[in-house]
């Protein structure tokens, strides 16, 4: 019946945290968050091609805060090759072998991988076996793509069911 | 107390003006499209961040409420950032744009 | 000393508006132009937030948020038709 009702948990706890954030505290707010939090997952239930499966929540917290530093750590990095001379950049294409299947794991793994070390996610092929990844700066290819595996693909393989 | 927290708040501003500079100058400076996209995903992206951290720092003490506002904002630009970013680069491989010679790897066809 | 702080932040968002400008003007590619401008929207909200708090007001948030919204739609309609668009399927 629970499972029936909110048929994804997660969602409609960051709706209902998302419309307190917007709307301020109060009990009406808190009625009407919980009114949404119900009525949009099941109203948006069709759209969802394949549900990924949380498995460990306190493992996807963890991630979000390394990703946040690796934030930081690749800005820095970033901001010294940017200003240093652009004769020095080694830039280059990287395919990256993907093991995770599920869309959403991919979409996360995708944005992580733009978002930190000096790459951006280009491309992925259609059958989603593999990632084109342009890396401003790269001494050895082969160490990029075991980096993204080893510190991001294999985490996020643990946090979904995939 | 009030020290401290203009201390904290002007530095998350200088953070983020510097940063969201050093992307724009990327933009400029950079030879080509793929490596210029690198510089508004990440710098600029922290660097708005920085200023909105700094806003939500500022107003939770001024107001005596956590102001958590601002991190909508934020958490929206983290989303989106990559996604446009993934999105220009199809872009650019369709049009086959050129990149640096000394680039190793192809683009795929599109 | 926050005012100066907030006086110093306009201006590196502001010489960072006028590089974007510089990128947007001279392109070459489109793609080139429609990520200049994608970097204005996002240095843009920074700019919104940055009157607010100069200004101690914080209806600007409303108004940086919609900034947001519109302007990654916008880009990304944009280079989904780069990509689609141009060409007969």
């Amino acid at each position: 019946m629970i499972r029936k009702l909110y048929p994804f948990p997660t969602l409609s706890v960051f709706l209902l945290l998302m419309w307190l954030l917007l709307s301020g505290f109060s009990a009406g707010h808190l009625v009407l968050g919980m009114v949404l939090a119900t009525v949009l997952p099941l109203g948006t239930l069709p759209f969802w091609p394949n549900v990924p499966r949380l498995r460990n929540f306190h493992k996807l917290v963890l991630f979000v805060l390394m990703v946040h530093w690796d934030i930081v750590v690749a800005n820095l990095s970033v901001a010294r090759r940017i200003l240093g001379s652009p004769k020095n950049l080694r830039p280059a294409f990287v395919e990256v072998p993907l093991d995770i299947k599920d869309d959403f794991a991919i979409t996360l793994l995708t944005s992580t991988v733009s978002l930190t070390p000096g790459t951006v996610s280009a491309d992925i092929s259609a059958d989603a076996s593999r990632m084109l990844v342009h890396a401003l700066h790269v001494e050895d290819e082969a160490v990029l793509v075991s980096q993204i595996k080893q510190r991001y693909e294999r985490r996020l393989k643990e946090i979904f069911e995939c | 107390m009030d020290i401290v927290i203009e201390y904290i708040t002007a530095i998350f501003l200088l953070i983020g003006g510097v940063f969201a500079l050093i992307g724009s100058l990327g933009l400029v400076r950079l030879p080509d499209f793929f490596l210029r996209l690198h510089g508004p995903t990440k710098a600029t992206t922290l660097g708005v961040g920085g200023t909105i951290m700094a806003s939500l720092v500022y107003f939770s003490w001024s107001e005596h409420t956590l102001h958590l506002h601002e991190i909508l904002i934020t958490l929206f630009l983290f989303i989106s950032a990559p996604v446009s970013a993934h999105m220009l680069a199809k872009a650019a491989m369709h049009r086959e744009l050129k990149y640096r010679e000394d680039t190793r790897g192809k683009p795929w066809k599109q | 000393m926050l005012e100066t702080v907030i006086a110093i932040a306009f201006g590196l968002f502001v010489v960072a508006q006028l590089l974007n400008l510089y990128r947007l003007l001279r392109g070459p590619s489109l793609p080139d132009r429609v990520l200049a401008l994608d970097t204005m929207y996002v240095n843009s909200i920074a700019l919104i937030v940055l009157y607010g708090l100069s200004s101690g007001s914080k209806l600007y948030f409303e108004a940086a948020m919609l900034i947001a919204l519109i302007g990654f739609v916008s880009t990304v309609a944009v280079a989904k038709y780069m990509t689609r668009g141009d060409i007969i399927e």
